[in-house]
């Protein structure tokens, strides 16, 4: 499979009056084309700031790009300058957001909100373009498109915005859709819905989706790899089948045993959290950024940071305790043959 | 819609009553009438009472006015005799609506643009001089920056004739006197406006779809932005009419805005009736106005006024 983005080494900071926040701290990861790749950790770890660095939208400043590179389609997008940046954004890489009740103009049709993109980068006006959008809306499967194409946002509900929000995204036929948490403000009979419609349109036009989510069942229904996000740093990444069977790190150990289960009954009928908190980014500690909450940390893991060690085909885990001189651990997660799905994983 | 606004237009008519009837009584409050002059005797101010029908009961005398003015009458001024009230608005108040509407114009165009540039130039340069120039625009009253602008640009530089005569140049300089403080408010109001909307999430979309700044502020920001400045456009609108009475006296305008006040302290009976009823329908209407635009501007509200759910 072909590599369309490369992430190599990438330094993301806030300058805030506190002083230099660095949310993102030497990140690297591939995508492939035509892969689902999942981002997963909790809030504050970076993800949503590493996805809106492969489009940089975020504000420049406060925030800077202190190093590394994201090469997409071989070319260092870190350097284009502004206007390089628009004729890539839309057009070859499309974001969907959160909330659909507020990515929407209010006060724009919802037709011309998505004929906007095909405006900019394809030069269709007029019939054609709304062909085009109509073609949409009917790809995301929005009853009666003729109609919804004139109608304001605040005559859809959420699952039908998420679905317009979609189909703006993938309006031009990019080679990567980023949705960053998009069911997380949906309820849940809906969010199958539009992950199984993104699954649908994925097949349909080529596209490679990161999905960024704090929601292992999302991840499970969706997701081929998966890279868990701590700190600002990548602990653990693999496909989803190592990730959720053959971990090898006590954070992935502790998100898995932190979601909540039909299949196996807790003793003391609660459900498990990570105690502790995440570390200040202000300061991020030298060693592990787990290490103060981790039940297995050792004295090196506070000293230095452990270095990604290969434990599965395709899987790298940052945690000591997978140094040979380590003391060996048991992964403490209680899995099924089952998939996580239907075990009746859901949310964090 | 147009049910919407028929509907407004009776609520305004109840309005009016409610204003008529409440100054009506408040006026006859005030003590004396207008016949103080002690030069005056006895006879002829008893004879001039009966004339403008003061004499009879005060119930009588309402049931009189309101029937009147119903017919669309406002009576005769009392002050000047054979005058009728709607004679001296109709050649009066086309001054002060000359000088109101250029200040309202003046005020939108410029409040908006410098609201807008200062937003997107948060706290930097261009963004700190509009904040200094609203603060002297609301600070400074048309009473002094009036003389200031007559001296400066009509006396010393001699660009514009420093009273109001028939040519339209001559109206620049009032109009900005009076459109300062209301520029201010405006630019104020939609800097901070224009901040909110940037921060909103369907900016990121518009961002995301690979938007120029431009494009983006022109198609996604300034629509949703200029809500709240509608909302104050009629309220803002009244209060340039009828704050013009300095800015009138400044520059010999025979506005409405002098009768306003003197009407008061002559005690003109029908002058102030006929002054307060106009000057609130022409409150009403423009409110009514603004609500009208509104409704095209926010297709939410659009819709609901049809009944919509």
């Amino acid at each position: 499979m072909k590599k369309i983005l490369e992430v190599k080494n990438l330094e993301v900071s806030f300058d805030t009056y506190a002083g230099e926040v660095q949310a993102v701290r030497d990140l690297s990861f591939d995508l492939y084309e035509g892969e689902t790749l999942a981002i997963v950790g909790e809030s504050g770890s970076g993800k949503s700031v590493t996805a809106k660095s492969l489009m940089r939208l975020n504000p420049e400043p406060p925030v800077k790009y202190k190093g590394g590179q994201i090469l997409f389609n071989g070319n260092n997008i870190l350097e284009y300058k502004e206007k390089e940046m628009q004729k890539i954004r839309g057009n070859q890489i499309g974001m969907i957001f959160q909330d659909p009740m507020t990515s929407l103009n209010p006060t724009i049709t919802v037709g011309k909100q998505i004929m906007e993109g095909l405006k900019k980068h394809q030069k269709i006006k007029g019939a054609a373009a709304k062909e085009a959008a109509l073609k949409m809306l009917k790809m995301v499967q929005i009853p009666n498109p003729e109609q919804r194409f004139h109608e304001y946002p605040h005559q859809f509900s959420g699952g039908m915005r998420q679905r317009a929000m979609i189909a703006i995204a993938l309006v031009c036929n990019p080679q990567i859709l980023i949705a960053d948490e998009p069911t997380t403000a949906l309820d849940v009979t809906i969010q199958a819905q539009i992950l199984d419609l993104m699954k649908d349109l994925q097949n349909k036009i080529k596209t490679s989706i990161i999905l960024i989510t704090h929601d292992l069942g999302v991840v499970a229904h969706s997701a081929q790899r998966i890279i868990v996000m701590y700190g600002g740093k990548v602990v653990e990444s693999g496909t989803t089948d190592e990730i959720f069977y053959h971990s090898k790190h006590p954070y992935t150990w502790g998100l898995l045993k932190s979601v909540p289960r039909l299949d196996i009954s807790k003793e003391n009928g609660r459900l498990d959290s990570i105690e502790g908190t995440p570390p200040d980014l202000l300061v991020p500690p030298k060693g592990c950024p787990f290490a103060d909450r981790c039940e297995h940390a050792m004295e090196i893991c506070r000293k230095q940071m452990p270095p990604q060690f290969k434990t599965g085909e395709n899987q790298y885990s940052a945690c000591w305790l997978n140094h040979e001189l380590a003391p060996k651990v048991e992964n403490p997660v209680e899995t099924t043959k089952k998939s996580p799905t239907q075990g009746g994983a859901k949310s964090l | 819609m147009l049910k919407y606004i028929l509907k407004r237009l009776l609520m305004a008519l109840g309005t009016l009553w409610v204003i008529a009837t409440l100054t009506f009584f408040l006026m006859h409050a005030l003590p004396n009438d207008p016949f103080t002059d002690p030069k005056l005797k006895p006879e002829v101010k008893q004879a001039l009472r009966v004339k403008y029908g003061l004499d009879k009961p005060l119930s009588e005398q309402y049931i009189i006015y309101m029937k009147n003015i119903a017919k669309g009458d406002l009576g005769t001024s009392i002050k000047y005799p054979g005058r009728s009230v709607s004679d001296m608005i109709k050649q009066s108040f086309p001054k002060s609506f000359a000088l109101g509407w250029r200040a309202l114009i003046i005020a939108v165009v410029f409040g908006i643009f410098f609201g807008v540039v200062a937003a997107l130039n948060h706290q930097k340069f261009l963004d700190y001089l509009s904040i200094i120039i609203a603060i002297i625009g609301v600070s400074i009253p048309s009473i002094i920056l009036g003389p200031i602008l007559a001296y400066l640009f009509g006396v010393q530089l001699g660009w514009f004739p420093v009273t109001v005569d028939k040519t339209q140049w001559s109206l620049i300089l009032p109009s900005i006197t009076l459109a300062l403080s209301s520029l201010a408010t405006i630019s104020r109001l939609m800097r901070t406006t224009t901040l909110e909307v940037l921060g909103q999430d369907y900016i990121s979309t518009a961002k995301s779809k690979g938007l120029s700044r431009y494009q983006i502020v022109w198609k996604h920001v300034l629509r949703n932005a200029i809500m709240p400045v509608i909302t104050v456009l009629g309220p803002l609108f009244a209060a340039l009419i009828t704050g013009s009475i300095v800015v009138e006296k400044i520059f010999a305008v025979a506005g409405l805005g002098e009768y306003f006040v003197s009407t008061i302290t002559e005690q003109d009976y029908p002058m102030i009736m006929g002054i307060t009823i106009f000057y609130a329908a022409l409150i009403i209407l423009s409110i009514l106005i603004v609500d009208i635009i509104y409704g095209f501007i926010d297709p939410r509200l659009r819709i609901a006024g049809k009944g919509g759910k």
